[in-house]
């Protein structure tokens, strides 16, 4: 009689393992993500997301949407001009990545660098492109034009941006592709190597 | 019965909408001072429990194994990085994370410890207080941000606190092992 409680404690503690187990695969999708960057990464991997029209001015103060850019793919990042840590990383990365495709002419990947910072006006957008030599064509710079739709934006990409109360903010940096219709389809690294942004693109075969 | 009382009135508070901005405005608060006191009030409640209720439980609980492994389960998940964002993002997580530390965490263990023996309470605190101390050294020095929601600097200062609680926790663990008294058989 004493096996009893010991095959039903067995039974248990069985029981709680495979549920319990079951729920962090779930929770972390296959132990793969961690953290919500991971989780966004293979989120988006898996299921490309469609992105809202959103309108936004250049540079140069033209309007244009990152729909317009449809039938090429795409790559996007958010920056402020006033980040001195985070940003000027991933701007040197997209530096290299423009580059590299400007040998490419017509069939190159193109670049959009957007700012979550209300205060960048089109002047510092022009005094931060001219920092990285960009040629404002095939990278240009952008902020959102209304900028009450700029959370609407964020949360498609997953982009979460906190200030810090110093007047800088704190956000999840990495370098988005999209695709031929416009769909976010793969977020990278931000140090990631020219020629594999390149691949993962779809823009070189 | 004081204790149960005290344990709902504990959870009531953490639920309170200011208590519970006030603490998951900072992550070191988050994570070592809500979801432990979560843990707690649930102990708390647990010790409540009828005992005939108790006795059924017990059944399925011999030395307090399942339940022990339950709340290793459990509180495992809530040290996951995504997990602090998800409770702070989503309502549904936040009320996962009120219901599961003191119902799949606190209550297990507190019906659990007594019944571990000492094999069993050793070898949970010699894996839980090194797993503390590896996620507490992470998140002291990881480069880049692992919450959305919170900044560099306050993960900085959440790892530095588990960490601390860890060694602290092992340092008493090492005086208790230290000071109780164990029957050896006489010299000669």
């Amino acid at each position: 009689m004493r096996n009893g409680p010991w095959l039903r404690t067995a039974v248990a503690s069985l029981l709680i393992c495979a549920t319990g187990g079951a729920l962090l695969w779930r929770g972390t999708d296959g132990f793969r993500a961690f953290t919500t960057e991971q989780a966004r990464r293979v989120s988006i991997a898996a299921n490309p997301r469609t992105l809202p029209i959103v309108a936004l001015d250049d540079q140069d103060g033209r309007a244009f949407s990152l729909a317009s850019y449809r039938g090429a793919p795409l790559a996007v990042d958010f920056v402020y001009t006033q980040c001195v840590t985070l940003c000027t990383r991933l701007s040197a990365s997209f530096q290299r990545l423009d580059r590299a495709e400007r040998s490419r002419g017509d069939g190159r990947l193109r670049l959009v660098t957007i700012s979550f910072d209300p205060r960048d006006t089109p002047e510092q957008l022009r005094a931060y492109s001219a920092r990285y030599q960009a040629d404002g064509r095939d990278w240009r710079f952008a902020r959102v034009h209304d900028a009450r739709e700029l959370p609407q934006l964020l949360s498609a990409f997953g982009i979460t941006v906190i200030p810090d109360g110093r007047g800088d903010f704190q956000h999840n940096a990495a370098v988005h592709l999209l695709d031929v219709e416009g769909r976010l389809a793969r977020v990278l690294d931000i140090d990631v190597a020219p020629s594999e942004a390149a691949r993962a693109s779809g823009s070189r075969e | 019965m004081i204790a149960a009382l005290g344990g709902l009135g504990l959870i009531t508070l953490l639920a309170l909408p200011w208590t519970r901005h006030a603490l998951e405005s900072v992550m070191i608060l988050h994570m070592l001072v809500q979801i432990p006191l979560l843990a707690v009030a649930g102990a708390l409640t647990a010790t409540a429990l009828v005992p005939r209720w108790r006795a059924t439980l017990e059944r399925w609980n011999e030395n307090g194994i399942s339940g022990t492994l339950m709340a290793a389960i459990v509180s495992s998940w809530w040290m996951v990085p995504r997990a602090l964002d998800a409770a702070l993002a989503s309502p549904t997580m936040e009320v996962a994370k009120f219901v599961s530390l003191p119902l799949f965490v606190g209550a297990p263990l507190a019906l659990s410890w007594s019944r571990l023996g000492p094999m069993g309470r050793g070898f949970v605190i010699a894996n839980v207080l090194p797993m503390w101390s590896v996620v507490g050294w992470l998140y002291l020095v990881a480069p880049v941000r692992v919450c959305n929601f919170y900044l560099v600097e306050d993960q900085s200062v959440a790892g530095a606190g588990l960490l601390l609680v860890s060694v602290g926790l092992a340092a008493t663990a090492g005086c208790l092992a230290f000071r109780s008294r164990v029957t050896n058989p006489p010299a000669g």
